[in-house]
């Protein structure tokens, strides 16, 4: 094959593309580090400050006040059964990860899922660059990442960013597109222009479709501490690391079921924040 | 300016590659073989009429047929590709978006088939919502919803959300929502078709006597005939894109003018439609005053038994017999000592299907009366099933014709006319 066709360069293109972006961009990528890792470090220390008794309780009231009693007894006992384990600051470490990664998710992506919503052309070029995002191996955005953010967590709180977001973007679209035609066209007749058919109408009918990709979101991010802890991002995932590294089971279990724990603690949450929302609509 | 509040000017819709097939639509080719050559699809074709101040105007026609096209294009929900659609003689075609914006906000509401609520805000806050995006103050838009509620008959329905609601009710907040913006022209895109029979009538009662207060210009869209002959002032018939005959209710039924139209009405329940002023016979009555010579003589000359009594302003006293104003002669009574009150009366507006049971147990003619109570006509059997039967000369066209009110006989020498054919001229 190659005696006919040479083998097309790709990998020497990347490279070459990001050695350019390494120098290039070093103050805006300096920037954007010290940027995510004071959020980081804020989130880690503002939750460390609260004892741990406290922090289970608001969380337990929480999930009691946004969906019921069960989810709010699986809460308490969950994160209880965490500090037993002696995994409590790890646990903050990735809350504190996945929260940063989810926040600036939501705050990237539905801007951008309302604009390709609007524009087919935005859409157009944003659906191929999503299937990308989502179906690209997560590992391999953590080798540019460590170029550009150094060793640490900022960059798995990228690589986590690039996985997790296609979710809100695409169900914010999907939100904002699937409001029926005839409510469009009736907004239209009573001349609305396009921010007040956006803000008045599409948006609060998306709500629950553009929380149900938060949730989604939240959920890849999880699913992305353990990777990020390979480039040094510290919490649970550098625990299951380790224990895969030193085949160390037990503790490795221990590990992977507080993950599983804070999983479903935040999914079960956000699912119900959504559907509160689709109810707080249209009940009473 | 003329009473034309809204002009459209051979308003052409073509979806798809437009150029080419509007040209052809223009030499005359027929939608199919456009479709044929071109692979665009004809909308609406050529579309002109005109709809008065205050009138109901219905555009009526099968799916397919264009309507809620046309409908669309008055508004510019749908963009025309040709033609000229003016609004109180101004063209909103070419306006720029913004204008556009404020004509949509001010001169023309729209009620829509499927409601088209929004399902987040409260009855109250969807009446508002033609208010809140002009920027009107909560207070003033409160209360101007508050009004258009109750219009409608939905007072204490405000903070219900409309999945709460009947369809009759989430139209109704439907309707309020395009009144409360207080807009001339009203569109109404098959408005009531989606809800029940029962409810379907109600509303449009409830529309014409809504109307008969505000008067604005109404364009109804609707693919049921029966609606459109019944809150119609003029119908627009339309039949593949283009409009076939614009008339009156009555001349679309009695002069349909192709196949198509009068396919489409022969299957018409007439009884639902014609009222007791198109099938009434002028009525033969004697004053009062006069005596029962003259009484009887009347009724010896036109053939009948019985006649009708009127004082000096035509209004109806009651009945006389044959019988009765002999005996009076002989006994020289007065034709008040014989009258007989209280006979069955039906006012021209009445429809033929609710004054049947009346007229088959009537023993006399039904008398039709207005409502000053004066006597317009009678109802005889024979034109009542006539009219039924589509015969067109039982029945009155009030165009020309303004059936005769009770002939006053004092000048007149009575004349064996017959009671059974309408009398022209307005007296």
């Amino acid at each position: 094959m190659e005696q006919w066709f040479p083998k097309i360069p790709i990998a020497d293109w990347v490279d070459t593309f990001v050695n350019w972006l390494t120098v290039h961009l070093a103050v805006a990528f300096d920037g954007i580090t010290t940027f995510l890792q004071s959020i980081v470090d804020g989130m880690v220390i503002g939750f460390g400050y609260i004892p741990s008794y406290i922090f289970m309780i608001l969380l337990t009231l929480l999930a009691w006040k946004v969906s019921n009693k069960g989810i709010a007894l699986f809460t308490l006992i969950g994160l209880f059964l965490i500090a037993n384990l002696g995994y409590w600051e790890p646990m903050l470490e990735t809350l504190a990860l996945v929260l940063t990664a989810v926040i600036i998710s939501i705050v990237l992506g539905i801007p951008l899922g309302i604009w390709a919503s609007q524009k087919q052309m935005v859409k157009q070029i944003a659906s191929p660059i999503l299937d990308f995002m989502q179906t690209m191996p997560a590992f391999v955005y953590l080798i540019p990442a460590i170029f550009f953010f150094n060793i640490g967590v900022v960059p798995g709180v990228v690589a986590s960013v690039i996985f997790a977001m296609p979710p809100t973007i695409r169900l914010t679209i999907l939100g904002i597109q699937q409001v029926p035609a005839d409510i469009i066209e009736a907004t239209e007749a009573f001349g609305s222009t396009t921010i007040q058919r956006l803000l008045k109408v599409q948006l609060p009918l998306a709500m629950p479709t553009i929380m149900a990709g938060i949730n989604q979101s939240i959920m890849l991010a999880l699913s992305m501490v353990v990777i990020a802890s390979m480039v040094g991002a510290p919490g649970l995932g550098a625990d299951v690391y380790r224990a895969v590294t030193q085949i160390q089971i037990g503790k490795g279990f221990e590990a992977g079921l507080s993950i599983v724990v804070i999983a479903i603690i935040l999914d079960r949450v956000t699912q119900n924040i959504g559907k509160n929302n689709k109810q707080g609509g249209n009940a009473l | 300016m003329d009473s034309k509040k809204i002009s459209v000017r051979n308003v052409t819709k073509i979806f798809g590659k437009s150029k080419k097939a509007l040209q052809l639509l223009q030499e005359g080719e027929p939608k199919q073989s456009i479709l044929k050559k071109t692979g665009a699809t004809v909308g609406v074709n050529q579309a002109t009429f005109d709809v008065e101040a205050g009138e109901i105007f219905v555009i009526m026609g099968l799916s397919g047929s264009g309507k809620s096209t046309l409908v669309r294009m008055l508004n510019r929900l749908i963009d025309p590709t040709d033609g000229e659609v003016l609004i109180d003689g101004i063209d909103i075609v070419k306006m720029k978006k913004e204008m556009l914006r404020d004509v949509r906000r001010q001169k023309i509401s729209m009620v829509f088939q499927k409601f088209a609520l929004l399902p987040h805000r409260t009855v109250l806050e969807n009446t508002e919502y033609g208010l809140e995006v002009q920027g009107v103050p909560k207070e003033t838009r409160i209360e101007k919803a508050m009004t258009a509620l109750k219009l409608v008959g939905l007072e204490g329905y405000e903070f219900q959300f409309p999945k709460q609601l009947s369809g009759g009710m989430q139209q109704r907040v439907g309707l309020a929502r395009a009144l409360a913006n207080d807009a001339d022209i009203l569109l109404m895109d098959e408005a009531f078709s989606a809800l029940d029979p029962l409810i379907r009538k109600d509303m449009q009662d409830e529309l014409l006597e809504l109307q008969s207060n505000m008067k604005k210009t109404i364009v109804f869209i609707t693919h049921d005939l029966d609606e459109a002959l019944r809150i119609g002032d003029r119908i627009a018939l339309m039949k593949d894109g283009s409009i076939v005959q614009i008339g009156t209710p009555e001349e679309i039924l009695m002069n349909p003018s192709n196949d198509y139209v009068e396919r489409f009405v022969e299957d018409v329940d007439l009884s639902k439609v014609l009222t007791a002023g198109h099938v009434m016979k002028r009525a033969e009555a004697v004053s009062v005053e006069k005596g029962p010579r003259v009484a009887l003589q009347m009724m010896k000359d036109l053939g009948i038994s019985s006649i009708y009594v009127v004082d000096r302003k035509k209004q109806l006293l009651g009945a006389i017999t044959a019988s009765d104003a002999k005996e009076a002669m002989d006994r020289n009574k007065g034709i008040i000592d014989i009258l007989q009150a209280g006979v069955s009366t039906v006012t021209p507006d009445t429809l033929l299907t609710d004054l049947f049971e009346k007229v088959s147990i009537a023993t006399i003619p039904v008398a039709v009366v207005d409502h000053k109570q004066r006597l317009n006509g009678i109802l005889v059997r024979g034109a009542v099933i006539g009219a039924l039967a589509g015969n067109n000369d039982s029945i009155n066209h009030f165009e020309q014709a303004q059936v005769e009110t009770a002939v006053d006989q004092e000048d007149k020498e009575v004349k064996s006319h017959g009671t059974m054919v309408p009398q022209n001229p307005n007296s």
